[in-house]
């Protein structure tokens, strides 16, 4: 089956009835070796045992970040291809990357206390990704109150390309700005600072994240465009009794 | 020793991830079973989609 192919409802729902399986249990597999290797991993010299929240910190960071790219993606291939299942997976990817960016913040203010001594700091990076937090729950409930999808769909399109000015914001943030967050320690020109002890585990647990992530995108879209289907059944019926 | 007076921000930052995972597939799941359960009454109804009638007829 060729990927244009999925374009179409139908067939995109028997691809993810047959997919959603074999990904969730990839997504327990590598989950389960992941935390393992996260509970060896040595504590930092500097951070101490603190470093284990860094194995859920970082993971949820990239994929609140990789979550607004697939939706900006999903923006235009709504405005300018109008291809059928982008609304859907922008819909469907909204909650998924509020949740995985609330849980960035809150991992972060748990580390934060013992290795600042704040929960919070109005900092460059948190601001900027508390801003992402708060365009996820503008997004939501746009879709929320649109009640035609195709019209939300557009609104919705135009408050994510806006928004994605927020991402390289989050990225470059503490290059551009003074800001008690550290800077870039795994994708940086030069290689990772990160020790390979800790590093790998890291990794592992990214890896798991986004599997988890794209099993459960794949599920939400099914889900949505069941709802979508539901919509149609309900209008035929109103129709038809009026 | 800074791990044991660390611990249960440790505990707090797990705790968490498991609460937002756990909720993430209660909510696609219970909505995957609400959406199918709608759609069979719907068709139970006798009310259903064009296409799925055309395919049904073929």
């Amino acid at each position: 089956m060729r990927i244009s192919e999925l374009a179409n409802p139908s067939r995109f729902l028997r691809a993810a009835n047959l997919a959603i399986p074999w990904l969730g249990g990839a997504t327990v597999i590598v989950f389960a070796f992941a935390i393992y290797r996260a509970m060896l991993a040595p504590d930092d010299y500097q951070q101490g045992a603190t470093v284990k929240i860094m194995f859920l910190h970082v993971p949820s960071a990239w994929l609140g970040m990789l979550c607004w790219g697939l939706m900006t993606i999903a923006a235009l291939g709504t405005l300018v291809w109008r291809h059928p299942l982008a609304d859907v997976a922008a819909k469907a990817a909204a909650p998924l990357g509020a949740a995985f960016t609330l849980l960035c913040l809150v991992t972060g203010s748990l580390w934060g206390r013992p290795e600042w001594g704040t929960y919070w700091v109005w900092d460059a990076r948190l601001t900027s990704e508390l801003i992402l937090l708060l365009l996820y729950l503008g997004v939501i409930a746009l879709w929320r109150t649109v009640e035609d999808p195709s019209r939300a769909a557009r609104a919705v399109a135009i408050l994510t390309l806006v928004g994605a000015i927020d991402l390289p914001i989050i990225k470059f943030s503490v290059d551009w700005w003074n800001t008690l967050h550290q800077g870039a320690s795994v994708f940086r020109l030069g290689g990772s600072t990160i020790d390979p002890t800790i590093l790998i585990p890291l990794l592992l647990m990214a890896a798991a994240f986004t599997l988890l992530f794209v099993t459960l995108l794949l599920a939400a879209m099914r889900n949505e465009i069941l709802r979508r289907r539901v919509r149609t059944l309900r209008l035929l019926q109103a129709s038809a009794a009026g | 020793m800074a791990a044991t007076a660390h611990i249960e921000f440790i505990v707090a930052a797990y705790g968490a991830g498991v609460a937002v995972i756990v909720a993430l597939i209660a909510w696609v799941t219970l909505d995957y079973r609400l959406q199918r359960r709608i759609l069979a009454e719907l068709e139970t109804k006798g009310i259903s989609r064009r296409s799925a009638r055309e395919s049904a007829d073929e």
